[in-house]
């Protein structure tokens, strides 16, 4: 049986669920590796609807149903099919339902995953609403802490921007049902809004105790967007960079949801703590986890 | 002591112990408006012991479900119902918080799947009480409304 139809928002998931999908994923790090195969999902045709691009996102869900046997069709370039026409979100996922035995969406408006959800005939996942949520990226972030350092006693710093990525607030939520110590690290414009501090216990740091002190550094990007000009931004931005110099003593693994645009050196790449890539590939076998509990 | 100056009614509801002030968004919660058939007298400002001042409805010629009556609850929690029949009163209850409301509320949420004119896709909010705060969630995009009043439909 089935623990969720829908994956729609990590809020939805109970601790136990979470631990489900962690432990399964273990079971296909093999196959996403490609070191074994797999027909079991042999006969099942996903279908992604990206309404705006995520390219790694797309692919890494093609390569988690490829790699079980099963097949992918994709909506293709937006602009060219009936979106453009009109046709509503509704209509598309109808349609599309009818084609499919699950349907993984990315659309740039908050809610329309979970409205997906109720049109659709077959399951939906969720793969980033506007601003809203994005549950298979969280679910991969805590499978790669479990996998590298344990979710247990974990003291974590978040690092960048607190106050919009959408990856840190769903992360917060779901590392507060496993006790983790969360170091906040942000400039002052960027700071973790208050609403999401109601679970689970956060300290503010500077980003030098946070490497001598944390076990995990999560790094977000700071967006240019978000400062009233550039200077202040290359000023901010550049005192929240990861060095390879910096880590010289540290034993903190390094993650990041990628892409990065210059917010950890590329001298980080080469050192042990420095995890990003595992991250991303874990995103195979976590996915194949969502995938055959919502399609088996 | 106090003389109401609206009359008794004969068959309907009478909704007692709203805030002063806000026995037109009561009505609007229910869904009477400008151009509704239904019989509808206001008290508004009058003493109360329990609230100093208070407004009072009375609706004749309209059913009104249990299910609506409590939505008023949103912007009057100590709303208490009276259901009339004959000049009697058949029942008495206060209004209760109800878990969800459809189509009641707007999301503030402008990028909200629920705002999409070109979705066939009706609001839809869990409403949810800490302490003595009610507060709206949209189901779709999570966004909170504390003054709920200033999102009816
Ligand atoms: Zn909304």
């Amino acid at each position: 049986m089935s623990r969720f139809r829908h994956l729609i928002s990590i809020d939805d998931l109970e601790r136990d669920d979470i631990e489900h999908i962690l432990s399964k994923a273990d079971s296909f790090v093999e196959i996403a590796r490609g070191e074994k195969s797999s027909g079991i999902l042999e006969g099942k045709i996903l279908a992604n609807l990206f309404f705006e691009p995520s390219t790694r996102t797309r692919m890494s869900f093609e390569s988690a149903m490829k790699r079980l046997g099963g097949e992918v069709i994709n909506l293709g370039s937006v602009e060219a099919s009936s979106i453009a026409k009109g046709e509503s979100l509704a209509d598309t996922v109808r349609v599309v339902s009818g084609y499919a035995d699950c349907i993984v969406i990315r659309h740039y408006r908050e809610g329309s995953a979970r409205f997906a959800s109720v049109v659709s005939e077959v399951p939906v996942i969720n793969a980033g609403d506007g601003a809203g949520q994005h549950p298979t990226q969280t679910l991969l972030d805590l499978y790669t802490i479990k996998k590298e350092v344990g979710l247990k006693n974990l003291r974590i710093a978040l690092v960048g921007d607190l106050k919009y990525s959408r990856t840190v607030h769903s992360l917060i939520k779901a590392l507060a049902h496993f006790g983790a110590e969360m170091l906040l690290v942000s400039p002052e414009a960027l700071k973790l809004p208050d609403e999401l501090k109601e679970n689970g216990s956060f300290a503010e740091c500077d980003l030098e105790y946070a490497v001598e002190n944390a076990d995990v550094i999560y790094v977000t990007r700071i967006q240019k967007e978000r400062f009233p000009d550039e200077e202040e931004y290359r000023k901010v931005a550049g005192s929240y960079r990861i060095t390879a110099e910096m880590l010289k003593n540290s034993s903190a693994v390094i993650m990041h949801p990628l892409p990065r645009v210059d917010e950890i050196s590329y001298d980080v790449d080469s050192l042990p703590n420095a995890i990003y890539f595992r991250q991303a590939f874990y995103g195979v076998p976590v996915r194949m986890a969502i995938l055959t509990e919502v399609m088996l | 002591m106090n003389v109401l100056t609206i009359s008794k009614i004969k068959d309907g509801t009478v909704i007692d112990h709203i805030p002063s002030g806000k026995a037109l968004e009561v009505l609007r919660i229910l869904g009477i408006r400008r151009g509704s058939r239904e019989r509808v007298s206001m008290a508004m400002n009058v003493e109360s012991k329990k609230m100093k001042r208070k407004d009072i409805v009375k609706v004749e010629g309209k059913f009104i479900s249990e299910e609506e009556l409590n939505r008023i609850s949103l912007i009057a929690p100590d709303a208490t119902i009276n259901i009339i029949e004959n000049f009697e009163i058949r029942r008495k209850f206060r209004v209760r918080i109800p878990e969800r409301v459809e189509g009641l509320l707007r999301c503030p949420n402008g990028n909200c799947i629920s705002n999409d004119g070109k979705e066939p896709v009706t609001s839809a909010f869990r409403i949810e009480k800490s302490e003595n705060l009610v507060f709206a969630v949209c189901m779709y995009c999570g966004k909170k409304i504390y003054e709920i009043e200033e999102y009816l439909v």
